[in-house]
């Protein structure tokens, strides 16, 4: 094994282009796991650690453009007022310890689709800034997951930015586990009210072998919403709307039985979390003042 | 491979490193500082933290090669970090980590013994696990005051609340968590008397 310690984007994207079956590793926390029980022995490791402007952001006018491996506890306390559904979903990941080292990248490089940073970026809405030596392009977050721990990427392509819209509503993500700290996610599920164009978006996690939308439950509500003037009269919504938009976001889901939970739950906790998400956020559109940060 | 790196205070050379190997081994096993433990070896547990350039982490998933030229202290070099820290004008404020220029200046002094802490009076904290009687078996204990005294240096009186969370990373098998939050608190009430 060669552990190649590039000092700068050029030399890693140089390394990558010459080595494209080498490893990249940042806060090392699939990585590392999967070494130490011997499940992966790469030709190469490649250390992104000393890569400054992995580790930066900035706040644009509608964008937050991510380093691809800010760590979450950065995501959490820097970005919460930006970024609401993606601060929460980074709070649920792991422990401290896990927080401090791992970041979005890593979640997306993995394409887990137990990722806890997934429903959150599907739910805002967001781009994957990916490059080699052969140029530079953005990956649409619906057409970054291609199959099972499967992306987008090609061999010679490393993650630099992720550009995520900032919030312009109230946003939400859950998580089903079986303790608060230091559980990979049996269902997750995000949701994000964009007021300004008059639209919601969802994502869900570990419910189908990618993190997916529930399109489906998207345009029902979006058609809802606007018939009933909702965004206009603020009203509470009517629960038979609320019904049918769990029912159809766990029509969406496509999860199997596996030893973290059966598929007949999933169905039924990923439709759980979209109704009571749905009155959060509705609630905090609504403004009636009840805060609702840290319901996740 | 070779590794150059700083732990506890001291410059150290790691010989022959495989380019697989974690931070926890390259301690453990050819630094011979065996105080952080090896347990689950997936970042499940804790008992492996350290500070890596003042944060805690997991040295199981940072690999050798990664901490070429930081800074780690382990908890053999606890009660040192913590002295120094006090009588630099530590953080009583509330908000304020180990800046990573500070963390650099540091350096053990001669007479201690950073491989066995001989020669050093105890943390805090240390103490505070002894008196409220913290410790069963010991292994998880080592993640545990790093952990811990990381969160005390940043939130001088921290909530129940912020203290499992600061220590919901760190599993113990014997105590049921409740000798060890009553330590955090009896350090934090500490501490606060001493301001």
């Amino acid at each position: 094994m060669d552990f190649l310690r590039p000092a700068s984007w050029e030399e890693a994207l140089a390394a990558k282009a010459e080595h494209p079956t080498a490893v990249p590793i940042a806060g090392g926390t699939d990585v590392m796991v999967e070494i130490n029980f011997d499940h992966r022995r790469p030709a190469y490791l490649l250390d992104l650690n000393r890569i400054e402007l992995l580790r930066e952001w900035e706040v644009g006018e509608e964008n937050v453009r991510l380093g691809a491996s800010v760590p979450y506890t950065q995501i959490m306390e820097n970005l919460r007022t930006e970024l609401p559904g993606l601060a929460l979903a980074s709070h649920t990941v792991a422990s401290p310890q896990i927080r401090n080292r791992g970041g979005v990248g890593g979640n997306l490089g993995t394409a887990s689709p137990a990722g806890d940073a997934h429903p959150a970026l599907l739910a805002a809405g967001a781009e994957v800034e990916v490059e080699s030596v052969r140029g530079s392009r953005l990956i649409p977050i619906d057409a970054f997951y291609t199959g099972v721990k499967r992306n987008a990427l090609q061999p010679d392509e490393l993650i630099k930015t992720v550009h995520i819209k900032k919030a312009d509503g109230p946003q939400q993500y859950s998580k089903v586990g079986t303790r608060n700290a230091m559980v990979i996610a049996v269902c997750a599920f995000g949701l994000a009210l964009h007021p300004e164009t008059r639209t919601v978006r969802t994502g869900i996690g570990s419910a189908a072998p990618t993190p997916i939308r529930a399109k489906e439950a998207e345009s029902f509500l979006n058609a809802a919403l606007e018939e009933g003037g909702f965004w206009d009269n603020g009203k509470i919504i009517t629960p038979s709307v609320a019904k049918q938009f769990a029912d159809l976001v766990s029509a969406a889901a496509n999860p199997i039985d596996d030893v973290r939970g059966t598929a007949k739950y999933r169905r039924h906790a990923v439709g759980i979390m979209a109704r009571r998400q749905l009155g959060w956020t509705w609630e905090q559109y609504r403004g009636t003042g009840r805060t609702l940060e840290g319901a996740a | 491979m070779r590794v150059n790196f700083t732990v506890n205070g001291r410059p150290q050379e790691a010989d022959d490193v495989w380019e697989g190997e974690s931070l926890l081994y390259v301690l453990r096993e050819r630094l011979g500082l065996p105080g952080s433990k090896n347990a689950c070896e997936q970042g499940e547990c804790g008992s492996c933290t350290v500070r890596l350039d003042g944060v805690p982490v997991c040295s199981c998933l940072v690999a050798a090669g990664q901490v070429e030229g930081r800074e780690v202290v382990t908890v053999e070099g606890l009660a040192e970090f913590a002295k120094e820290r006090a009588e630099h004008g530590g953080c009583a404020s509330g908000a304020c980590g180990t800046p990573l220029d500070a963390a650099k200046k540091w350096e053990a002094k001669p007479g201690q013994d950073s491989q066995t802490g001989e020669g050093v009076e105890l943390s805090p904290i240390q103490q505070a696990f002894i008196d409220a009687g913290a410790v069963q078996c010991g292994f998880c204990t080592p993640g545990l005051l790093i952990a811990a005294d990381e969160l005390l240096e940043r939130n001088a009186s921290p909530s129940d609340q912020d203290i499992r969370e600061a220590l919901s990373g760190n599993l113990c098998r014997c105590t049921g968590y409740e000798k060890i939050l009553d330590a955090v608190r009896l350090a934090a009430a500490r501490q606060g008397e001493a301001v």
